[in-house]
C-alpha cells in the first residue's frame, strides 16, 4: 500500500493549457490520492460512474467541507451555511426557498425576456465599430441583468458586485486577505439593500426570501444574506465564461457552427453537448467524507477531503461514444456539468435557457462571427477558481 | 393515517437526481439516469415530500392513497 499512500501531485490546468490526461496521473485509478497546489492532500474522483455515485451520496458531505478550519478563503469560506454549504436537512430547507423560482417551468416563463435582453445587446453591438468586447457587450451584461432581475438588484450596481465576485472566486493564486474582504462588502451590500427592501417590498425574489424570513421565520438573517450572496456569485460569472468558452470551441468547429445556423432546432442539443466539452474551472467544490466510505475500489477514511472531477466524467468514452470530439448533434443529456444530487446546480434551467438564446442570438443576427484576434493572445484574468476571460474580441460580416 | 403513492414523469425528468440525493432510500435512478420510486406506495415521509417540493422539472407527483387528492407539498 505504499504506493497508494503516496499522493500524486496535481496542478489543474490553466485557462488556455491542455487538460492534463486524468489516466496518466491516476495510473488509471477511479480514485486516488493528490496533492492540490495549496498544499492540501485530496482525494479526487474521475470517471462518470464514480463521480455521480460520490455526488449523490450524502457521507460526502459540503458542510464540513467549508467549516472554519477546513474552509479554503473566498467562495468556500463564504459558502459556510449557504445553500452551497450545507448538507441536508438544513440544506433541503435553503434549497426548498428557492427551488419554485427555479424550476423548468418558471425559468421557461422567462425566455421571451432572456430573448428580449439578447437582442437589445446584439443591436447596441451592431451598433459599434468593430471589433466588438464580447465579454464587456454581451456574455457578462446577460447574465448580470437577467439575475439582477430575478433578485431585485439594482443593474447599476453591476460593476461594484462583479469585481467582488472576482475575488471571492479567486483560486490558490490569490492573496486571501483580499478574497474574505470581498465577501465581506457583497455581505454588507447585501445587508444594506435587504433593509431597503424591507421598507419597499417589489415583485422579485429577495422580497420573497424576506417574506420567508419575516413571516414565516424559515430562514435566519444570515442566510438570508448568504442566500442573496450565494444566487448573484452563481448566477453570472459563471454563465458569462460558459458562452465564453462555448463560443470559443464553437467558432474551432466552423462546419457545426453552418449546422447551427442552418437549423436554429438543434440550439438546446448543441448547448448541451457543449456544456459537456467546456470545462469552465479548475477545481470543484471539495466534500469531506463523514465515515469511511468505499468508491471506486478504494476506501477513503472518515473526515478526508474529496473533490469530483466532473470534466472526467463528461469525457468517460464508457458514457459518451469518442468524447473528446465536440458534436453538437450527439445526445449529451446525461453529462455532470451542472453536477447531481442535492447540490445539483439551483440555476441550471436558467443558465441552459441563457446560453440557448444567447447563442440563438449571436448565431442568427451575427453572421461569419469570428475571433478578432488570435486565439492564442486571449487572456485570463489570473487567480480564478473558474476560467474567466478578460476580453473576448469579435468580428462578423456587415449585412 | 393515509398512504402516498409516488410517480415520477420519465418524460418531465432531467435526471438532477436531487430526489435520490434528499431520500436515497425512496428514489432510484434507471440506466438513463431518470429517477423513479423504490416503491410506488408508502407511508407519508418528510423526505419524499422535501424531494418532490426541491424537483427542479417538478416531475414527481405525490398523491394521497385515500382521496386521490394531491399531497401539499409546502
Amino acid at each position: 500500500m505504499t504506493i497508494d499512500s503516496s499522493p500524486v501531485k496535481f496542478t489543474p490546468a490553466l485557462p488556455g493549457q491542455p487538460v492534463p490526461e486524468i489516466r496518466t496521473i491516476s495510473g488509471g485509478r477511479p480514485v486516488f490520492r493528490a496533492e492540490l497546489p495549496d498544499g492540501r492532500i485530496a482525494w479526487l474522483v474521475s470517471g462518470y460512474e464514480s463521480v455521480r455515485q460520490m455526488v449523490i451520496d450524502q457521507r460526502f458531505s459540503r458542510a464540513l467541507a467549508v467549516a472554519p478550519g477546513r474552509a479554503q478563503p473566498g467562495f468556500e469560506m463564504s459558502a459556510a451555511g449557504s445553500i452551497s454549504g450545507t448538507d441536508p436537512p438544513e440544506h433541503t430547507r435553503l434549497r426548498k426557498l428557492v427551488a419554485s423560482a427555479f424550476t423548468v417551468r418558471r425559468v421557461e416563463a422567462l425566455r421571451p425576456r432572456v430573448a428580449s435582453i439578447v437582442s437589445q445587446l446584439i443591436d447596441a453591438m451592431a451598433g459599434r465599430p468593430q471589433p466588438a468586447d464580447l465579454v464587456a457587450s454581451f456574455s457578462l451584461p446577460l447574465p448580470a441583468q437577467v439575475i439582477c432581475e430575478m433578485l431585485g438588484v439594482p443593474a447599476e450596481d453591476t460593476d461594484q458586485f462583479h469585481a467582488w465576485s472576482d475575488a471571492i472566486i479567486g483560486d490558490w493564486q490569490r492573496d486571501a486577505g483580499e478574497m474574505m474582504t470581498a465577501a465581506a462588502e457583497l455581505y454588507g451590500y447585501f445587508g444594506t439593500l435587504i433593509e431597503t427592501k424591507r421598507a419597499q417590498p417589489a415583485d422579485d425574489l429577495m422580497t420573497a426570501l424576506i417574506a420567508a424570513r419575516d413571516d414565516a421565520d424559515r430562514l435566519s438573517e444570515h442566510e438570508l444574506t448568504a442566500m442573496c450572496c450565494a444566487l448573484l456569485i452563481a448566477g453570472h460569472e459563471t454563465t458569462a465564461n460558459h458562452i465564453n468558452l462555448s463560443l470559443l470551441l464553437l467558432l474551432d468547429h466552423p462546419g457545426q457552427v453552418a449546422t447551427l445556423r442552418a437549423d436554429p432546432e438543434l440550439i438546446p442539443g448543441a448547448v448541451e453537448e457543449l456544456l459537456r466539452c467546456t470545462r469552465l474551472g479548475g477545481l470543484p467544490p471539495a466534500r469531506v467524507t463523514t465515515e469511511d466510505v468505499r468508491l471506486g475500489g478504494v476506501t477513503i477514511p472518515a473526515g478526508e477531503l474529496v473533490i469530483p472531477l466532473y470534466s472526467t466524467a463528461n469525457r468517460d468514452r464508457s458514457v459518451f461514444i469518442d468524447p473528446d470530439r465536440l458534436d453538437i448533434t450527439r445526445d449529451a443529456v446525461g453529462h455532470l456539468a451542472f453536477g447531481a444530487g442535492v447540490h445539483h446546480c439551483l440555476g441550471a434551467q436558467l443558465a441552459r435557457l441563457e446560453l440557448q438564446e444567447a447563442f440563438r442570438g449571436l448565431i442568427g443576427r451575427l453572421p461569419g462571427l469570428r475571433l478578432a484576434v488570435p486565439a492564442g493572445d486571449l487572456e485570463f484574468k489570473p487567480g480564478m477558481a473558474i476560467h474567466s476571460l478578460r476580453e473576448l474580441p469579435v468580428r462578423w460580416d456587415e449585412s | 393515517m393515509s398512504r402516498w403513492r409516488i410517480s415520477v414523469d420519465k418524460d418531465l425528468c432531467i435526471g438532477s437526481a436531487l430526489c435520490v440525493g434528499i431520500a436515497p432510500d425512496r428514489f432510484v435512478l434507471d440506466e438513463r439516469q431518470r429517477s423513479g420510486p423504490v416503491e410506488a406506495e408508502i407511508d407519508p415521509d418528510e423526505l419524499v415530500r422535501d424531494a418532490a417540493a426541491s424537483c427542479p422539472s417538478e416531475a414527481i407527483s405525490l398523491i394521497d392513497a385515500d382521496t386521490g387528492q394531491p399531497v401539499d407539498l409546502d
